[in-house]
């Protein structure tokens, strides 16, 4: 039965940006608790709704009806198995970070309704992002996200703040921009061979001559590259998340620049198939040297968000090497790995960030001996810092293991030289576990308190689903498929052949 | 008798039978009559009421006026019959109609913002004396009892007359004789700032000089394409071009010179350096008039000329137009960046604006053209003319809220902290920024797209990208004036937020609601762009 149930999820954190608002200044602690309890609902709604696509197909979640009919728009929203995953991480997401930064937004520059009310603006318009099935919706969302993290970060962030909200901003609408002039031209391809129409089935069917499909992919994946980020397009975000609060880092990293990702998969696939094997090589090229520069830049880095940052990096080129590997095991890999990079960087930003608020400082360098002091922060870290190196038995192993294997059936030499990149992220991530956390006890340390309850409370999901999802899982890899085999189907390939037949005898 | 005096003797001795009278199709004509007429009737108020009197009863009429000659032209709309009408004179067509509800709309909203008298201690905007010099005790007399220039109201209508009769006008003669209506009043307009007053007159004199100068080079090309064509209607010339051999100097020369004195309307570079200082100096209710209305006329005046008259020449004037509107787009976009007045910014904003517009003019897309389903280039620019318009004026409303003791505070740095200040105020005026830089789920956003997508239809596709380079520039002075309202600290010596009287409110109101509006649901405006359809001839 369809209610609207995706409009439903985006309409109520916009709720509770109203109530949020609407509550005076002086009750700050009723504000945040309204946000969270929206979040929460939001929550357990997307639940329903992955329950559901689970058991009775996307079927009964689509919704389109015409919005704009000159310019061939719609309110078209859907399900598929990519984006009902990253719906509910954000969903998932968006409460923890919420109870994790309880009291950041105090030395804010605003008030911390308006901090908690902006996060449920990001959460709405994220997950429209992730369900649009019309281009147009698509773009309006991507380029209206911009609006409430540049805020968040402009607002109640570190020194540099302001420096950084413009960087991220400026850097994001040029690629935004560039997205805009494709999308101006897929109108006018659609115009052209009759009605236009935005919706993503319609835009599908139009035949494109090769220099047209080349120039549109071109603009999106600029787009997407920026947002992802990618070596060369990436310098915004080390500033960006080293200025945010750990919270906003957390919807930044974990959420929003998976709408680059999302987005290669969705319309660099979906609506550019010839273009997007054209330009496979040199992609893929990319994303290995984002892997590898992230990863040797976070090794050298001094400050913990920036260093964070930069793994960060390291990983999304992992994702966009598995999503153009165009093998079904690399294009899962890839899905999974958004779903479980999100969880770990969460963790590992949320448990620098109550580091840092404690310490006072983000150099590495004013740390040593943390895990004599305040051991459950330095436990949780270690885990959370051992899931992002990909650590066999947590989530995040089997997602990168799938990448590299669907990588490697098809490219071999870019799948063998990724393979450095989790030596360098065993490096990174045990060299600041060591300086911050082992050693002597520094001045200024040796007072530190150890987490409190909410602090453990806000991760204690995160650490869950990465032991779970590590050990189990299947639950994601099936809502996964579908959509992974209709985008391979799409494209027009097929896994290469295993050069060494199973034959009946060996099973 | 001598014989060069025979002819005039035999005309004036015909007997009146023969003599036909014009025909005006009053009907149709009507709201430029109402507003002509409602100009004149100022006029006369001006003269015999007393003086306590005129404020209030100049505004009823102009928006009694104003209204109703909105009301006669959504009427015509409604009808939806093109016409030419006045001997020739007057094409009454849709695109016309569009202009002048879009033009007596926003001028609706700009004589509110005139008739403001709360927010500089009840006086108005305008100049008690202008006669009387700069710090002069005539001109403290003035001010100490309150005098004021209310005939503002009158040369307000008259140069909306003007623009509307520019945006309709079918030959070349009504072309400049509603050039030079609504010029001449905005140039007197522009010299009556009460505050700052020597750097307004430096403005309206400016204005008036370098206006001349345009009107001259116009007039210089409307006579070569006479003597081109032989008439003076648009479709004459059109009608010249297809059938006439030879003569190609003078079109030439006649359509660069008619394009320079249009351009210099529209504000393109590199006729364009008089809109800063015209912008900066003028009283600011009154820069927000011109921005939007002048932009509007001269702009649909362009279209007009040259796609009824030159349309057959295209490929000849189009690479030409293409190099202004790039020009255009870069060096308002470029130039912006380095402005620390906020009117000043806001007058390359608008420079830079005309340059987005000339992509969809240049772009061509027409039926005629091959271009037979989706947006037109004139229902683009028709589109996009309504989303500048209505922020651009409610923008430079906010900016007459911001002062200090010596009135408005138009600098940069002055903006700081704004935000602290008065959240709502300084929410409002970034909200137009956003939208003005084209921004989703913004009125500048839906426009934006419209006209680009006209330009790529037409094959302008370099243009685009060249286009939304320069939105990503005009974007990064945008988000610093944002930056500094909210993300800087408030100065001690902060300006303070004047509390506006029931005028500016609204025309405020009116500003954020269809810039909200045409950025969610621009489909019904969208739709009405394209019932008015193509120029006629």
């Amino acid at each position: 039965m369809n209610i609207g149930w995706l409009t439903l999820t985006m309409l109520l954190p916009l709720v509770g940006v109203l109530a949020t608002m609407v509550v005076p200044k002086a009750k700050a602690l009723l504000s945040k608790q309204i946000a969270l309890g929206c979040s929460l609902l939001t929550l357990v709604l997307t639940l329903v709704i992955a329950v559901g696509y689970q058991q009775n197909g996307p079927a009964d979640y689509e919704e389109t009806h015409t919005w704009i009919e000159a310019f061939g728009a719609h309110y078209a929203v859907g399900l598929d198995g990519v984006g009902i995953v990253l719906i509910v991480l954000t969903a998932l997401l968006t409460p923890v970070v919420l109870i994790a930064s309880w009291n950041d937004a105090k030395s804010g520059r605003w008030s911390e309704k308006s901090f908690f009310a902006w996060i449920l603006g990001l959460e709405a318009l994220s997950i429209g992002v992730f369900a649009a099935t019309d281009v147009f919706l698509f773009y309006v969302l991507f380029e209206a996200t911009l609006i409430p993290m540049y805020f968040l970060i402009g607002g109640f962030g570190g020194a540099q703040r302001s420096y950084a909200a413009v960087k991220f901003l400026l850097y994001s609408l040029l690629g935004g921009l560039l997205m805009l002039a494709s999308v101006v031209g897929l109108y006018v391809v659609s115009a052209k061979a009759g009605d236009p129409s935005y919706l993503l089935s319609d835009m599908m069917k139009l035949d494109m001559s090769q220099n047209t499909e080349r120039w549109l992919f071109l603009g999106f994946f600029f787009a997407f590259a920026v947002k992802a980020p990618m070596v060369p397009f990436h310098t915004w975000l080390p500033d960006a998340a080293a200025e945010a609060t750990p919270g906003t880092s957390v919807l930044l990293v974990g959420i929003l620049d998976k709408i680059g990702t999302f987005g290669m998969i969705r319309f660099c696939l979906g609506l550019f198939p010839n273009a997007s094997e054209w330009a496979t090589p040199v992609v893929l090229v990319l994303a290995l040297i984002s892997v590898l520069y992230g990863a040797l830049v976070a090794i050298g880095q001094t400050d913990i968000k920036r260093l964070i940052a930069y793994t960060s990096i390291s990983h999304f080129g992992f994702i966009v090497m598995g999503i153009f590997a165009l093998t079904s095991q690399g294009l899962t890999g890839s899905t999974l790995y958004m779903f479980n990079h999100g969880l770990s960087t969460a963790a590992l930003f949320l448990i620098a960030g109550y580091l840092i608020s404690r310490r006072g400082s983000a150099r590495i360098a004013d740390y040593g001996g943390v895990e004599k002091v305040a051991p459950v922060l330095a436990g949780t870290f270690l885990f959370a810092g051992l899931s992002s190196l990909a650590l066999p038995g947590l989530s995040p192993f089997i997602s990168e293991f799938m990448v590299l294997a669907g990588t490697f059936s098809r490219h071999k030499v870019i799948a063998v030289i990724a393979v450095l990149g989790i030596v360098l992220a065993a490096l990174y991530i045990l060299i600041m576990y060591q300086r911050l956390m082992t050693g002597p006890v520094r001045d200024g340390i040796d007072k530190i308190k150890d987490l409190n309850f909410r602090e453990v409370f806000a991760i204690a999901p995160l650490v869950l689903l990465i032991v779970g999802f590590g050990i189990y899982p299947k639950p994601v890899v099936d809502i996964i498929k579908p959509a992974v085999e209709s985008t391979m189907q799409r494209v027009g390939v097929t896994d290469p052949a295993p050069q060494v037949p199973v034959t009946e005898g060996q099973k | 008798m001598s014989a060069v005096l025979m002819p005039l003797a035999a005309e004036i001795s015909r007997p009146l039978a023969d003599f036909v009278a014009p025909k005006i199709e009053y009907n149709e004509l009507a709201p430029l009559l109402v507003v002509f007429g409602a100009a004149c009737v100022g006029v006369l108020a001006e003269a015999f009421l007393p003086r306590s009197w005129r404020h209030l009863v100049q505004l009823a009429i102009s928006i009694l006026g104003l209204l109703v000659a909105g009301v006669l032209a959504v009427i015509l709309m409604a009808d939806n019959e093109d016409l030419i009408a006045a001997q020739g004179a007057i094409s009454v067509d849709g695109p016309a109609l569009f202009t002048w509800i879009l033009l007596l709309a926003l001028t609706l909203i700009s004589v509110l913002l005139f008739a403001e008298r709360s927010v500089d201690g009840g006086l108005s905007a305008f100049a008690g004396q202008a006669a009387a010099v700069p710090g002069s005790e005539a001109e403290r007399e003035a001010t100490a009892a309150k005098v004021e220039h209310t005939e503002v109201f009158p040369l307000t209508m008259f140069a909306v007359g003007g623009m509307m009769l520019f945006a309709s006008a079918n030959d070349l003669l009504t072309l400049f004789v509603a050039l030079e209506v609504f010029s001449l009043p905005l140039y007197l307009l522009c010299g009556l700032a009460r505050r700052r007053r020597l750097i307004s007159q430096e403005a309206a004199m400016k204005y008036f000089l370098l206006g001349a100068f345009a009107s001259a080079f116009l007039l210089y090309g409307i006579a070569l394409l006479y003597g081109y064509a032989g008439t003076m209607s648009l479709g004459g010339i059109s009608d010249a071009l297809a059938t006439q051999t030879g003569g190609d100097a003078i079109l030439l020369a006649g359509t660069g010179l008619i394009g320079v004195g249009l351009l210099f309307k529209v504000g393109a570079v590199p006729f364009h350096s008089w809109t800063p200082d015209v912008y900066q100096g003028a009283p600011t209710p009154i820069t927000g008039f011109m921005a939007a209305c002048t932009k509007i006329a001269a702009f649909i005046g362009l279209m007009r000329v040259f796609y009824v008259a030159l349309g057959g020449t295209r490929w000849d004037w189009a690479p030409m137009m293409w190099v202004v509107a790039i020009l255009t787009m870069v060096v308002g976009s470029v130039v912006a960046i380095t402005q620390t007045d906020v009117k000043r910014m806001l007058a390359y904003s608008s420079i830079a604006h005309a340059g987005f517009l000339l992509t969809a003019f240049v772009g061509l897309a027409q039926a005629g053209n091959g271009v037979l389903n989706g947006i037109t280039s004139t229902q683009a620019v028709l589109f996009y003319l309504v989303t500048y318009g209505f922020p651009t004026i409610g923008a430079f409303a906010v900016v007459t809220l911001v002062r200090d003791a010596g009135g408005e505070a138009t600098h940069l740095s002055r903006w700081a902290g704004l935000g602290k200040k008065s959240p709502l105020l300084a929410g409002i005026f970034a909200f137009f920024l956003l939208s003005f830089a084209g921004i989703p789920l913004t009125a500048g956003f839906t426009g934006k797209w419209a006209v680009f997508t006209a330009a790529w239809s037409g094959g302008a596709w370099p243009l685009v990208v060249v286009a939304v380079l320069c939105s990503l520039v005009a974007a990064f002075f945008y988000v610093r004036v944002i930056v500094l309202m909210f993300f800087s600290d408030l100065p001690a010596d902060s300006p303070d937020v004047a509390l506006p009287g029931w005028q500016t409110t609204a025309a405020v109101a009116l500003g954020l609601a269809a810039t909200v509006v045409l950025g969610l649901v621009p489909g019904p405006v969208l739709d009405l762009a394209a019932r008015a359809g193509e120029f006629i001839r």
